[in-house]
């Protein structure tokens, strides 16, 4: 019996699975070719992990925020899997699996929104369990949420974007910073595990996104104001 | 053969079960319409957010509907373009996944070809070879249509298509978005007789079509004749339907006297225009040719059309599960079925 987890959140595709012997995760930097590329991939992990799709127990996904497009691609084949094979999907926060990838008590999450934006959220470890020190938000760098306190690592491609814009704004707070992480199906699949075994998992038609960008077109209404 | 279909390519998702034997067993649609209105036009990223949030509750009601299992498919149908990328990626997706889990092969399917092909859904069934109008808020477009896969194109729009000079037309109306079917139906109050407008290209000896001079004429009458009363905007509609009609009817006769064809299919949203009906009809009484048109309820994007078309085209079908939108796909690349 055994979990998946996939996250196409980023222009990489990241994929992992459960197994007697752990989590055994892959990832590829596959640009926007995601579609091509996760289920031939996913075809070849189970094949070489020797797990049977009637295996499979639940499928985690990258739910957000990220590139809309990937993260629909993500959910959409999250949902095809499950309803398919009649399981219960769990969205994963791509910011929080970006922070359990570090292996640091505090850190700071930040993604590249493009349109000179980030996504952005903060995270104390407690035991095994993270908490989100503040709600992600979408901002320009500039206006990036400030945590509490100092020794915050910063991670994630937000950092190599807007590296001296979040520098000037959180500089104080953080220690280090990781601009290259991005976020791992294996992190993601380990904070998705206790809810599935919880069973708050949710059926595929009901799979949340979290785009944090919801403005995104103006209505007539509000374009004709001066 | 029992095909699952999935249409996600503009504002409309649309799923449906489709047997080889049995015929159309369910389908189902979920019109954006009123989500875009406000916007005063269709959003993609939000037709994309939608799609995600209808295509399996909408496959889940196909299936009870038709009493089938998921076990029962023997293959995933999708629109795999042309359209709106990002929306494609929807349906190509769950597809594909589905595909994956059932271990199942899926087909992606031209958007045109499920237009085009819509007819066959109804009875009587054209049989081949037809001429085939595509005419829609997307397409203007003459196919002369041998087989499944044999389309040569004969005649296209160079600009608007007809349905979108409905819909342009109708803003200027006042009408609202999208305003198309509002303005037919204002049109039949109308006096078609009272204002002459354009017909472009009626006489440019080829198949192709022009609608923005007719959309630029119907901007100039309304500023002349503002402020536009009842009666006025009433009468403008009915010129504008009349001169779109007349355009549409007059090439498809060229296109059956130029290909020596017999027989004329009508596919797209603008094929449920009832004065567009009446003028074929009655051209067809005279000139004895005979037209078809799909069923109303399939006159729009559609699942159905795609679960059909996924059919005709199963020796098509992929295992390999390896998927990408087609946003623009040349119709008459398409092989031979």
């Amino acid at each position: 019996m055994a979990y998946l987890a996939l996250d196409t959140s980023t222009e990489y595709l990241s994929l992992a699975v459960t197994t007697p012997g752990g989590i055994v995760a892959r990832h590829w930097h596959v640009g926007q070719r995601h579609a091509e590329r996760t289920l031939p991939e996913l075809e070849a992990l189970l094949a070489d992990t020797g797990i049977a799709r009637a295996a499979l127990q639940g499928i985690a996904y990258g739910m957000g925020p990220g590139s809309f497009t990937g993260l629909r691609i993500g959910c959409g084949i999250a949902q095809g899997l499950a309803f398919g094979l009649g399981l219960k999907v769990v969205g994963v926060s791509t910011l929080a699996a970006l922070a359990a990838g570090c292996d640091a008590p505090r850190v700071y999450a930040c993604l590249d929104a493009r349109m000179n934006q980030v996504y952005a959220a903060a995270f104390e470890r407690s035991g095994n369990s993270w908490r989100e020190a503040g709600p992600a938000v979408v901002c320009d760098p500039q206006d990036a949420p400030q945590p509490d306190g100092d020794s915050w690592v910063g991670v994630g491609s937000g950092f190599a974007a807007h590296g001296d814009a979040l520098a000037a704004r959180l500089g104080g707070c953080l220690s280090e910073t990781l601009p290259e992480r991005f976020p791992q199906a294996g992190d993601l699949l380990r904070l998705a595990l206790p809810l599935f075994e919880r069973g708050e998992a949710l059926p595929p038609e009901d799979a949340p996104l979290v785009y944090l960008r919801d403005k995104v077109a103006l209505k007539t209404s509000e374009r004709l104001k001066p | 053969m029992l095909v699952l279909g999935i249409e996600s390519s503009c504002d409309e998702t649309g799923v449906a079960l489709y047997h080889s034997e049995r015929g159309l067993l369910a389908h189902r649609l979920h019109s954006q319409i009123a989500m875009h209105t406000e916007y005063g036009g269709v959003v993609p990223e939000l037709a994309s957010r939608d799609h995600i949030r209808r295509v399996l509750p909408l496959t889940e009601s196909c299936l009870a509907e038709a009493g089938a299992t998921l076990d029962e498919l023997d293959a995933i149908a999708f629109t795999q373009g042309p359209g709106l990328a990002g929306a494609l990626l929807v349906g190509a997706s769950v597809a594909n996944a589905l595909g994956f889990a059932l271990q199942k092969p899926v087909i992606g399917v031209h958007h045109l070809e499920g237009h085009l092909l819509s007819p066959l859904l109804a009875e009587p069934r054209p049989a081949f070879p037809f001429v085939a109008l595509l005419v829609s808020g997307g397409h203007t477009q003459l196919m002369a249509v041998r087989g499944i896969g044999e389309y040569e194109l004969l005649g296209e729009t160079v600009d608007d298509a007809a349905g979108e000079a409905f819909d342009k037309s109708a803003k200027l109306l006042g009408l609202g978005y999208p305003g198309g079917p509002a303005l037919s139906k204002l049109a039949d109050q109308g006096d078609a007789k009272r204002f002459k407008l354009p017909r472009p290209m009626l006489h440019s000896g080829d198949l192709d079509f022009s609608f923005s001079g007719l959309k630029t004429a119907v901007l100039n009458l309304v500023q002349q004749q503002s402020p536009l009363d009842d009666t006025t905007r009433a009468d403008i509609c009915a010129a504008f339907q009349e001169a779109i009609v007349e355009v549409l009817t007059k090439k498809c006769l060229a296109a059956l006297k130029q290909t020596g064809m017999q027989r004329l299919v009508i596919a797209g949203g603008v094929g449920a225009n009832r004065q567009l009906r009446a003028g074929l009809d009655d051209a067809a009484a005279r000139r004895r040719y005979q037209v078809f048109y799909p069923p109303l309820a399939l006159c729009t994007d559609n699942g159905a059309m795609i679960a059909y078309a996924g059919a005709m085209r199963l020796k098509h079908a992929r295992h390999d599960y390896s998927y990408g939108a087609k946003p623009r796909w040349p119709l008459d690349s398409l092989p031979v079925a």
